[in-house]
């Protein structure tokens, strides 16, 4: 017995008929399938695991001097380097400033001063640039971790990064010269810690920087109540808005003074930076897609030249355009269908052990953001054979029954 | 007592080529009746197939008028001439012509099916079958593991199963064999007496013997 959908069974069977072909065609499918999935959730789960770590930041805010152009997401201390001579008259957040801001943030979290200051350093032979910080002493404990020895306390006591310490071979008890010999006087501090990796963040990167204290920094670049950065951190992250807005409307009010940003236009960014990769490399992987319509296309061109006198037959005892159209419509979209679904069986697959050796963690796999890629693979690798398989449609529907009849 | 089943008015059928118009018919009229088993014949070129296509409302006449079951097939469009087909006419070609694709029982199922839109169940493809001399083991074969007889008489059953006003027979016994053959046009002679009717075109004037009115065409003309 055949189903009362006769013409169905008959793309299955055509389908069937032509095995080889058919899963060679649906080959193409399946990869395209499994490229664009794959690729998909690599991205999703890149954005996924950047966005958690950004957020340990995020009840993080930055005031810095606002420099006119609006500052870049990177205008953080340091990160502007270029070896700015201290007497420049750069714009600093005065003394003043930062009593205002300590004044606004008091009653939702903690506000303190950062100066900085990139400069030439020297270790036993070797010399090259770091960032040095100037924190308080008490602020430093409270957010920087040192892994090995203790905080300084001294003013020619500093803590380093563990990238800089790593790449001057710098020990506990090692002396660094910071400043240029030709230029003048330097300076000579002793490590007594090595900070912890803190990675790339707003407030303060001091994974390739040295820390000191105050003290130690007015010592040599000068600058007594002059800063280059004042950090909040928050309490509750829900009242960093009202913060941002309340410092922005105390300490702008005659004219831009400061730029205060939070962490969420640095994950804005690198989440952008992220999908427009992913949406290139997808798009890349979009042309295996595109070769395997070609090969549907031919297999169905292939289908209908084959077939031809059936179709004259088929027309001949009554059967309309529009069921032939349908017929070789399902032909394709069968083809497209089985090639889709074992696609999407492979891109789970595929798609983790990728999401696994590229990101380093499969935890968002699963996660809504990141799954949905495969219907959505799925949906256009069948989409975009059923589209190649109507021009062939068309053309059996649009044979002439007397025609096709002669064919051989 | 019997009515005209088809009528043709003065058609005309004319091929449009660059080298210059082929008129295929030219002015042809007659009526066949109802219960009636007519024969075609004529010389190769002499257009009795392409009448035999303007019957089977494959195709349109340039001009005149073809009544087929009291309707005008010179103003339907294609999906009332494929309607026509389906359910007025029954085919039996040549070549046989069965859907590789389907078994016996199901070629000659397939009319039904695109006619009602459901499988049959009333038994009348298993009737037809039987009718025609196939067993129900023979029916569940493919067209190419059964010979041109028994491929000939499933397409019998095919044509009959939606009970069509007229059989058009296309040199029916033109690919068997002279014993094979014969059989066919018995079980078509069969069918006349129960009064279907049927219109045959061949070329063989022992096979036009079977047909009680034998119609010559000659240079698109009734001779």
């Amino acid at each position: 017995m055949i189903g009362k959908d006769i013409i169905l069974a008959l793309s299955a069977r055509s389908v069937r008929l032509h095995f080889l072909r058919s899963v060679l065609a649906a080959l193409g499918i399946v990869i395209g399938v499994v490229a664009i999935a794959s690729i998909g959730m690599m991205g999703a789960n890149m954005t996924l695991s950047v966005t958690e770590e950004l957020s340990d930041m995020a009840n993080k805010l930055t005031v810095t001097p606002y420099t006119g152009g609006g500052g870049g997401m990177m205008a953080g201390p340091g990160g502007g380097g270029g070896g700015s001579d201290p007497d420049d008259d750069e714009d600093l957040i005065t003394e003043d400033q930062f009593r205002d801001i300590e004044r606004i943030v008091a009653k939702y979290g903690t506000a303190y001063t950062v100066r900085s200051e990139s400069d030439v350093i020297e270790v036993g032979s070797e010399t090259g640039r770091a960032t040095i910080y100037g924190l308080d002493a008490d602020i430093m404990r409270e957010i920087l971790t040192v892994e090995e020895g203790e905080y300084s306390k001294s003013t020619t006591s500093v803590v380093v990064g563990p990238t800089l310490a790593e790449r001057l071979d710098l020990k506990i008890g090692s002396k660094i010269d910071i400043g240029d010999p030709d230029e003048g006087s330097t300076t000579t501090v002793r490590v007594v810690g090595i900070l912890e990796e803190r990675g790339m963040s707003m407030d303060l990167n001091t994974d390739m920087a040295i820390v000191g204290g105050d003290k130690l920094f007015t010592g040599i670049y000068g600058g007594e109540g002059e800063y280059d950065q004042v950090n909040v951190v928050m309490d509750d992250l829900n009242e960093i808005d009202t913060v941002k807005a309340a410092i922005e409307d105390e300490l702008n009010r005659k004219e831009d003074e400061v730029t205060v940003q939070d962490s969420s236009r640095m994950t804005e960014s690198i989440t952008s930076t992220v999908s427009t990769m992913t949406t290139f490399v997808m798009a890349i992987a979009g042309i295996s897609l595109l070769v395997a319509a070609v090969s549907i296309f031919n297999v169905m061109m292939m289908s209908v030249n084959e077939r031809v006198r059936e179709i004259g037959i088929l027309r001949s005892i009554g059967t309309q355009r529009t069921e032939i159209l349908r017929m070789f419509i399902y032909e394709a979209g069968i083809l497209g269908l089985v090639g889709a679904a074992i696609g999407a069986v492979g891109s789970i697959v595929i798609g983790y052990i990728v999401v696994f050796g590229m990101v380093g963690t499969a935890e968002y796999f699963f996660t809504p953001g990141s799954i949905v890629y495969v219907p959505m693979a799925m949906a256009v690798g069948a989409a975009i054979c059923i589209v190649t398989g109507v021009y062939p449609a068309w053309r059996a529907s649009n044979l002439d029954p007397i025609e096709a009849l002669r064919a051989e | 007592m019997s009515s005209p089943v088809i009528e043709l008015d003065d058609v005309t059928k004319v091929y449009p080529l660059p080298a210059g118009d082929v008129v295929a018919l030219n002015g042809i009229s007659l009526i066949i009746d109802e219960g009636e088993f007519v024969a075609i014949m004529g010389p190769s070129g002499s257009g009795k197939s392409t009448l035999l296509n303007q019957i089977g409302c494959l195709d349109r006449p340039t001009s005149g008028n073809l009544f087929l079951d009291g309707k005008n097939i010179r103003e339907m469009d294609d999906r009332e001439l494929t309607d026509l087909r389906l359910s007025s006419i029954g085919y039996i070609f040549q070549k046989f012509n069965l859907i590789p694709l389907l078994s016996a029982y199901e070629n000659v199922e397939y009319p039904y099916i695109m006619k009602h839109r459901k499988n049959d169940d009333t038994g009348r493809v298993r009737d037809l079958l039987a009718l025609v001399g196939i067993d129900e083991n023979l029916s569940t074969h493919k067209p190419n593991e059964l010979s041109g007889g028994q491929q000939q008489r499933i397409a019998i059953a095919r044509a009959l199963v939606n009970d069509p006003a007229i059989l058009l027979c296309d040199e029916p016994t033109g690919n068997l064999d002279s014993q094979t053959g014969a059989q066919i046009m018995e079980a078509l002679s069969e069918l006349h007496k129960k009064g279907r009717t049927i219109v045959m075109v061949t070329h063989e004037s022992e096979i036009a013997a079977y047909a009680e009115r034998t119609i010559v065409i000659r240079d698109g003309r009734v001779a």
